[in-house]
């Protein structure tokens, strides 16, 4: 069992997996919740059971912490190269609200012949090994307990090994996957022949694990140079894929379509994509949708990502989407980094619970829309009409129809050209001989079994698909390159009580800053490095940066290396504010009533954070009994000290959000001296309370005390009666 | 393909009459054209991913699994399927799978497979 305290044991994880069993196969969908069911205090129409542990949105304190669980599966990609860091990652993402993790496969491994054993590190992604998946299935079964809500685990099934990764996944309860021969053949350079006879085999295996299948169209998008004009072949693809999987012996709640909004703005983004989806959910109706976030326009910009991210996901509200998929807003600029896998999640669930039962009161224009739906299924239709024209699949491949960047029936003549005999592993595909005869189950094709079998497992007492215990356990095979030795540094670390920051790896040392510089670009570029230098930090480069104004400002973001480590004993924690016992505040303010007055102070209009220190609803000091004369938003502090005299209050309880040119500093040290004035200063307390408030700030600044982030009523009510009781001595 | 300019309006007028129930089905009925032949080259071909896949479901691991398609296909004997073949000398020798794919690996029983194997030669009809 996990414990929330407790970072996840990858000693633990990897002791006994010889023997460890995935405790189910399949997908699983989110448990819906009916319409109007109530989360705290809120009616919700799209939501699902929610779970046990979890990181709710930033906001969700000023909500009873609530965090409602959108009812669409939401995806993180995860991709870091070393499993034992994305088992770390897979646990943050599933907090957020993550429940289908799809594990990317590091570069060149659809190229591999055959599986590959053990854990060695991957780039850009993890080999796909039997250890790997146990150990991270063995890991999620814990996830799952933690967080309460079932985790699909995904990867892909292609490449030139599709037929073996697939009873691999099948036998170690891999959920879902990516399976496209036509991705294979496309985009990875693959025999189209293999690519197809490969794809059946692996389909059938996949449909008996009850896996959800995921294709691969999206890839044109995000290869053809404008993106919309592929949206006639996307249907095509999506098709193909849904056709083929069907015969192969999928059943169609388990084919998923990959779909991305094709274009973005500066383009008029919703008139081509909502078309474009409508017609894609009329065409597929009955399949799922799997609808995953652009990539092909994301840049170096996170918040422009984000952007896009949102406006995809109101593409999904609007229409409907069964999975919504996330992509890491750094892509453009990284290998994932943990914190932006998080941001992702929190994108989509954000942008799912804001766009909650939306479709009560919106809706998509039918009439006005259905030209252009009609109009992108016929230039469809019309390619198919030629591809079956030109003699068939393999022939329009091999002419180059698809992915030219020509809008359907327009051609530019720049599509992806593969021979039908000629590519990777051109020449492997052999008929089956009459005799042929393959002694497992769930096997795709002409198979000559023996007369009166009744499985085909039977002839040799068992497959490993019903007889899981065949299976063989490969351990590690290559001495130099596994995670073993690159647990070694981390124990280390651990036993020294020594950490250093990451973004990717155990304590892998990077760090990022931005920055802005009164320069053009690339002297603005050149002053950083020199900066990242200057600090001592190692390896320093720019990952992002924002022109202001060509010559007066340029926005920059840096990742660096720290050379050092932090010992972890010698930390000083500030702190924390005591609290009384509830009783003894009570019962205090009972025999002595205590007024207070409240606001927040100079030009500030940040209410928020005081009404929650205030309100009994929220825990406030109210809850205690003490009374207070809320005197709104910015309130002079000359104001605060008259009413404080005319009411006898016994504190003033002044809020400060904005700190620009140290406002708030200004702020307590009028206070301060206007009590000195009014001669009243002895007589009471005064407290200051903000996000940027500091306790020692605040007593350096002439306060009685300093409030800032996280604090509660309790806290604020225990340092009044404390102070007062001291009085009383 | 040769460049060509959109030509939509000419090109679709067989479909611009159709109702959209007409134009989904006619759309499915296509794919199903395009997509007959290649699922039947599937069903009546194999390949050396195929076959170790069903060698892994016999309960050989990666390893074994690749040794013995190779030796296979080398030989010519793929269309007869890997896992038949290591059955029949199972069976023959009365070994368990798994020891007569090993000893297959070991170079033994050879002899045996083109004797039983080698000469049948017709592509899969049925």
């Amino acid at each position: 069992m996990l414990k929330p305290d407790k970072p996840i044991d990858i000693d633990e994880i990897l002791k006994d997996l010889d023997k460890y069993r995935p405790r189910r196969r399949g997908w699983t969908w989110r448990k819906r919740l009916k319409e109007g069911t109530k989360i705290g205090d809120y009616e919700y129409y799209q939501v699902s059971e929610d779970l046990k542990n979890s990181v709710p949105l930033p906001a969700a304190h000023y909500f009873g912490n609530i965090d409602p669980q959108p009812e669409v599966v939401i995806t993180s990609e995860i991709a870091s190269g070393r499993f034992e860091d994305d088992i770390r990652r897979m646990r943050m993402a599933a907090w957020h609200g993550a429940d289908h993790i799809m594990v990317i496969r590091t570069l060149g491994q659809s190229h591999y012949d055959g599986l590959i054993e053990g854990t060695p590190e991957g780039v850009g992604g993890i080999p796909i090994t039997r250890k790997q998946l146990r150990a991270t299935r063995k890991a999620l079964d814990l996830i799952e307990d933690e967080v309460g809500r079932p985790i699909n685990f995904h990867s892909y099934v292609s490449g030139v090994a599709g037929p073996e990764i697939a009873v691999l996944f099948a036998e170690e309860g891999v959920n879902g996957a990516h399976q496209d021969p036509q991705y294979n053949v496309l985009y990875r350079g693959i025999n189209p022949i293999r690519s197809f006879v490969d794809a059946a085999v692996a389909k059938k295996i996949m449909a008996w694990a009850n896996m959800l299948q995921i294709d691969g169209a999206h890839n044109a998008n995000a290869s053809a140079k404008l993106a919309w004009t592929v949206m006639p072949e996307l249907l095509v693809q999506h098709a193909i894929n849904c056709m083929y999987s069907l015969k192969a012996g999928m059943k169609k709640e388990y084919i998923a379509l990959s779909t991305v909004p094709p274009v973005v703005a500066p383009m008029p983004e919703f008139r081509y994509n909502l078309p474009y989806a409508v017609a894609l959910r009329e065409l597929f109706d009955g399949f799922k949708f799997r609808a995953q976030m652009n990539t092909r326009y994301i840049e170096s910009d996170l918040f422009d990502a984000t952007r896009i991210h949102v406006l995809n996901t109101l593409i999904s509200r609007l229409t409907s989407a069964d999975l919504q998929s996330t992509i890491t807003p750094d892509e453009g600029r990284n290998v994932p980094w943990h914190v932006n896998s998080i941001r992702g999640v929190e994108t989509a669930k954000h942008t799912l619970i804001a766009l909650d039962g939306m479709k009560e009161y919106i809706k998509i224009d039918e009439q006005k829309i259905r030209e252009r739906v009609r109009e992108l299924k016929m230039r469809a239709i019309l390619m198919l009409e030629e591809i079956i024209d030109m003699g068939g699949y393999f022939e329009a491949l091999e002419a180059g129809m698809f992915v030219d960047n020509g809008y359907y029936p327009e051609r530019i003549g720049d599509g992806i050209a593969r021979k039908k005999d000629g590519e990777i592993a051109a020449g492997t595909v052999v008929p089956r001989e009459s005799d042929y005869m393959a002694p497992v189950c769930e096997h795709f094709g002409y198979n000559n079994l023996p007369e009166k079998v009744e499985k085909p497992c039977d002839l040799i007492g068992g497959c490993t698909l019903h007889n899981p215990e065949k299976i063989q356990f490969i351990d590690e095979l290559d001495e130099t390159d596994n995670v073993n030795l690159r647990l070694e540094k981390v124990r280390d670390m651990k036993n020294r009580n020594v950490i250093k920051p990451e973004v990717e790896w155990f304590a892998d040392g990077w760090i990022q800053l931005d920055m802005t510089f009164a320069l053009p670009e690339e002297l603005a570029e050149a002053a950083a490095i020199t900066l990242c230098e200057r600090l001592g930090l190692e390896e320093p480069a720019v990952i992002s940066k924002t022109v202001l104004h060509p010559s007066e400002g340029t926005y920059l973001e840096i990742k660096a290396r720290v050379p050092f480590e932090i010992e972890i004993d010698k930390l000083e924690l500030p702190e924390k504010p005591e609290t009384l016992p509830e009783e003894e505040i009570f019962e205090f303010v009972k025999n002595n009533p205590i007024h207070v007055v409240a606001g927040t102070v100079g030009n500030d209009e940040h209410s928020v954070g005081l009404r929650e220190i205030l309100d009994i609803k929220h825990g406030g000091i109210e809850k205690y009994g003490i009374k207070y004369t809320y005197l709104g938003t910015s309130v002079p502090p000359e104001k605060m000290i008259d009413a404080a005299i005319e009411t006898g209050a016994k504190a003033i309880l002044a809020s400060m959000i904005i700190t620009h040119n140290d406002v708030h500093v200004k702020n307590m040290k009028r206070l301060h001296e206007l009590a000195i004035e009014k001669g009243i200063r002895d007589k009471i307390l005064l407290i200051a309370g903000g996000t940027q408030i500091v306790n020692d700030l605040a007593i350096e600044s002439g306060m009685d005390a300093g409030f800032g982030r996280g604090t509660k009523g309790v806290h604020v009510a225990s340092f009044i009666v404390k102070k007062l009781k001291e009085k009383d001595k | 393909m040769k460049p060509r300019k959109d030509d939509f309006e000419v090109r679709s007028k067989h479909l611009q009459k159709m109702s959209d129930k007409e134009l989904n089905e006619y759309f499915w009925h296509l794919v199903e054209k395009v997509v007959d032949p290649l699922i039947e080259l599937a069903r009546t071909h194999t390949s050396p991913s195929v076959e170790r896949s069903v060698l892994l479901r016999m309960g050989f691991n990666s390893m074994e699994s690749t040794k013995l398609v190779d030796m296979i296909f080398q030989k010519g004997l793929l269309g007869k399927g890997a896992g038949h073949i290591v059955w029949r000398i199972a069976r023959e020798k009365n070994l368990d799978v798994l020891t007569a794919g090993r000893e297959l690996i070991a170079g033994k029983y050879w002899e045996d497979v083109d004797r039983i194997f080698k000469g049948v030669k017709n592509d899969a009809k049925a």
